[in-house]
């Protein structure tokens, strides 16, 4: 009897990712959605530039890789030109909001029905660990090195709470993978988010909060308590809208 | 032959207009032409100018710098391009809106109150037809013939009840 | 033969791109090419294709590259400004060897420059634009027939050599009517086995993709895609000559440019001066083997532009130096008068009496 399996949709290619990080259990949980709504012959997901830059080896549905930033305006090409396909994006805070912004706003505005994952661990990964749109207050990273000053640096972006005042998208939520709990819970909102764009309603994405122990200069398990003390008190987790739940009550 | 005209006046007085009516009219008749705007912010109140090339050959460069034929539908178009009609040229000269003589001895010029002349046929804004049917009687550059079937390619289908005032202004303007 | 319509050439490269069975427009609006767009929007949703007023030139262009790794025919257009933000994702579509169509209607710059038409993103064009090795196939419409004609070939040649095209235009060509002859409905005859349509769990996963950290993979792509340019530049090139069998001097014009200049050439012949014209119609590829063959006899070559003088460098290569090139060239949104090229040929052939 197999009681663990690697999930089909993706590629047998090592993941490239430092000891700790988290973008492995994220993988594996997109995946599993995929697996789990049948739809990896009929998907093509879109590559960041960041961390996750080489995804595109590690699921095994088409892949293509994007500029920075611009996975929404790609997906959103694919989707024009292949409604009846399973459109996602996986993409870091650096890539979706920060350079990318705008092509996340506008295409959660036009409720494209595509999926996106978004992968906040509050830093610049793959460039060595610079300060992201998404650093907390004070946080020190190699371009913030007494700490975010938000007089001069402003403060973090909070993409949930921007884009659930949009009338556009149909589905928004954070989720977290420090513990068991939030990964099971993880699971289910990212299933959900497949299954919105396979049944027609629209623009869903979902913000994971994650852990980078090599950039924060912590243990893989010293991070996860720090995404719990200091991460999910500045971006709370749930369900910041749900257009067909609300039309259903 | 070749005849290169050009229409100049203020923005809104259906400049562009007139000399698509002379492009299609000349489409009709199998002739080479073009037709060139001016574009831009200098379109929305300021003044508009379009080149029309009617030829019997392939139209070299659509620019009319040169005109043979002017339409000036007011002063400042004038005073701007009646230096660069050439020698034996025609000038056209709307003049209700401008008071002027045109200064020049070596071009013909027609002076036509077409302003007037389209109000007192209920179309105080047909001023550029009225002035086209006295292009097409002087110059004979595009025929007298089958004018609606061109009015109709550039009068809009939801404006069809347009047809027939602008043919009378045509006719106005051709009589005048 | 259809019949011929008057249109204005904006409206030629929108309704010739529709029948070349290119069904997936974005774009932004810009001065001078928004009736392009403007037709798009209103034909499209009849014959149910895509178009989309993107929030960017940035997103447009990076829509182009989703749809054409989709594997169809798919296009943008904007005029100078614009196409410089369209850069980057230019470059993406050519590092990732897709097809797609650029329309650059062009104005003056730099920077906002204007609005009047200019030739001035000839650089731009012709020898990269964004960052990295690469070419785009760059046709040069003289006519609004020409807008329409070069617009099916330009998907056709995109398709073929999985190299982007880029129809550069300019805005006195993109504003102005002439009658045209619309080309027959046609669309992409060639395989696209890339094409990430799904697996449908039957093949290996494709990759759209311009990422190579290996340096010797990185290498090797380069090399192999510019071995197709070896055969675009074979193959591909085009050019109209107008008198320069016997020519003593050739203006060497495109677009707009060109059709100024024939005239000057007739202007030059009724005096008795044996001027002649060759009109590149790909600026890449140039036509070098014409202009190398007319250096055997003319005293001087004058290349006419609506730039300070960037297709005058080509000029000199193709001809290397052999011969004596000058400049003729208004910019800013101003236009050479046939005087003015006519008065540059002159002083050509009187130069080396």
């Amino acid at each position: 009897m197999v009681v663990f399996e690697k999930p089909k949709s993706l590629t047998d290619a090592e993941f490239h990712y430092c000891p700790g990080c988290t973008h492995g259990i994220i993988h594996r949980l997109v995946a599993e959605a995929i697996d789990a709504t049948g739809c990896e012959g009929n998907a093509v997901g879109v590559a960041p530039v960041g961390c996750a830059v080489m995804a595109y080896n590690y699921f095994a549905c088409d892949m293509v890789e994007a500029a920075h930033g611009r996975a929404p305006a790609v997906a959103t090409g694919l989707k024009r030109a292949m409604p009846d396909h399973v459109i996602f994006t996986y993409q870091g805070d650096g890539d979706l909001a920060s350079i990318g912004m705008a092509e996340t706003v506008h295409a959660a505005a036009r409720n494209e029905n595509i999926t996106v994952i978004f992968v906040n661990n509050a830093i610049y990964g793959m460039t060595g660990g610079q300060m992201a749109p998404t650093s907390l207050p004070g946080q020190v990273t190699q371009t913030s090195p007494y700490g975010r000053d938000v007089k001069t640096a402003g403060y973090p972006v909070k993409v949930c709470e921007i884009l659930r005042d949009l009338d556009g998208p149909e589905f928004i939520a954070r989720v977290a993978v420090n513990n068991v709990k939030n990964v099971r819970n993880a699971k289910k909102i990212i299933q959900k988010a497949f299954e919105n764009q396979i049944a027609g309603k629209g623009f869903s994405l979902v913000e994971v909060v994650s852990s980078c122990p090599t950039n924060w200069g912590m243990t893989p398990v010293k991070a996860l308590e720090w995404v719990e003390e200091k991460m999910i008190p500045y971006y709370p987790l749930g369900v910041y809208k749900d257009r067909s739940a609300k039309e259903e009550n | 032959m070749t005849t290169e005209i050009l229409i100049a006046g203020f923005g809104g007085q259906g400049v562009l207009f007139a000399g698509k009516f002379l492009a299609y009219k000349g489409l009709l008749e199998n002739r080479h032409l073009s037709w060139l705007p001016s574009y831009g912010p200098e379109m929305r109140g300021g003044t508009a100018n379009c080149s029309v090339i009617l030829s019997d050959d392939n139209v070299g460069s659509p620019i009319v710098s040169k005109p043979d034929v002017l339409i000036a539908m007011n002063l400042p178009s004038l005073d701007k391009f009646e230096k660069d009609v050439v020698p034996g040229g025609t000038i056209y000269v709307e003049s209700t809106l401008i008071s002027r003589k045109v200064a020049r001895d070596d071009v013909k010029v027609f002076y036509v109150p077409a302003t007037e002349l389209a109000k007192s046929i209920g179309a105080p804004t047909l001023a550029n037809m009225v002035m086209i049917g006295k292009f097409i009687r002087e110059s004979g550059a595009v025929s007298y013939d089958e004018l609606d079937a061109a009015l109709k390619k550039v009068v809009s289908a939801r404006h069809a009840d347009l047809l027939e005032i602008n043919l009378k202004a045509i006719t106005t303007g051709y009589q005048y | 033969m259809s019949e011929k319509v008057l249109m204005k050439g904006n409206e030629a490269i929108a309704e010739a791109a529709i029948r070349a069975g290119c069904r997936h427009y974005f774009g932004y609006p810009i001065t001078p090419q928004t009736e392009l767009a403007a037709y798009m929007a209103k034909r499209m949703p009849k014959i149910d294709g895509v178009f989309l007023q993107a929030e960017s030139e940035i997103a447009a262009i990076n829509m182009v590259y989703g749809v054409s790794s989709a594997g169809l025919r798919v296009m943008t257009s904007s005029s100078s400004p614009g196409v410089s933000l369209k850069q980057e994702g230019i470059s993406y579509i050519a590092g990732s060897d897709l097809p797609a169509l650029i329309v650059n209607v062009e104005r003056g710059g730099p920077g906002l420059g204007g609005i009047q038409p200019s030739q001035s993103d000839y650089f731009q064009a012709t020898k990269g634009g964004g960052h990295g090795d690469y070419h785009l196939i760059v046709l040069t419409p003289a006519s609004v027939q020409e807008m329409a004609d070069l617009t099916a070939l330009a998907f056709d040649l995109s398709d073929k050599y999985r190299v982007p095209a880029m129809l550069l235009a300019d805005g006195t060509i993109g504003q102005m009517m002439e009658p045209v002859e619309l080309p027959a409905e046609s669309g992409c005859t060639v395989e696209k086995p890339w094409a990430v349509t799904g697996t449908k769990m039957q093949r290996r996963h494709n990759i759209v993709n311009s990422l190579y950290l290996v340096p010797e993979e990185l290498e090797r792509t380069n090399i192999e895609r510019f071995e197709r340019y070896a055969q675009i530049e074979a193959n591909e090139v085009r050019y109209e000559k107008f008198m320069t069998e016997d020519a003593d001097v050739c203006v060497v014009a495109f677009g707009i440019a060109a059709r100024v200049s024939k005239n000057a050439v007739i202007a030059a012949r009724n005096e008795g001066i044996k001027a002649g014209l060759i009109r590149p119609i790909t600026v890449w590829p140039f036509p070098k083997k014409a202009i190398a063959e007319a250096a055997k006899h003319v005293k001087g070559f004058v290349s006419v532009e609506l730039s300070m003088g960037q297709m005058i460098e080509d000029v000199r290569l193709a001809c290397e130096c052999t011969r004596p090139v000058s400049l003729c060239s208004r910019v800013g949104g101003m236009i050479p008068s046939p005087d003015e090229v006519l008065e540059s040929i002159k002083k050509m052939n009187g130069g080396l009496k």
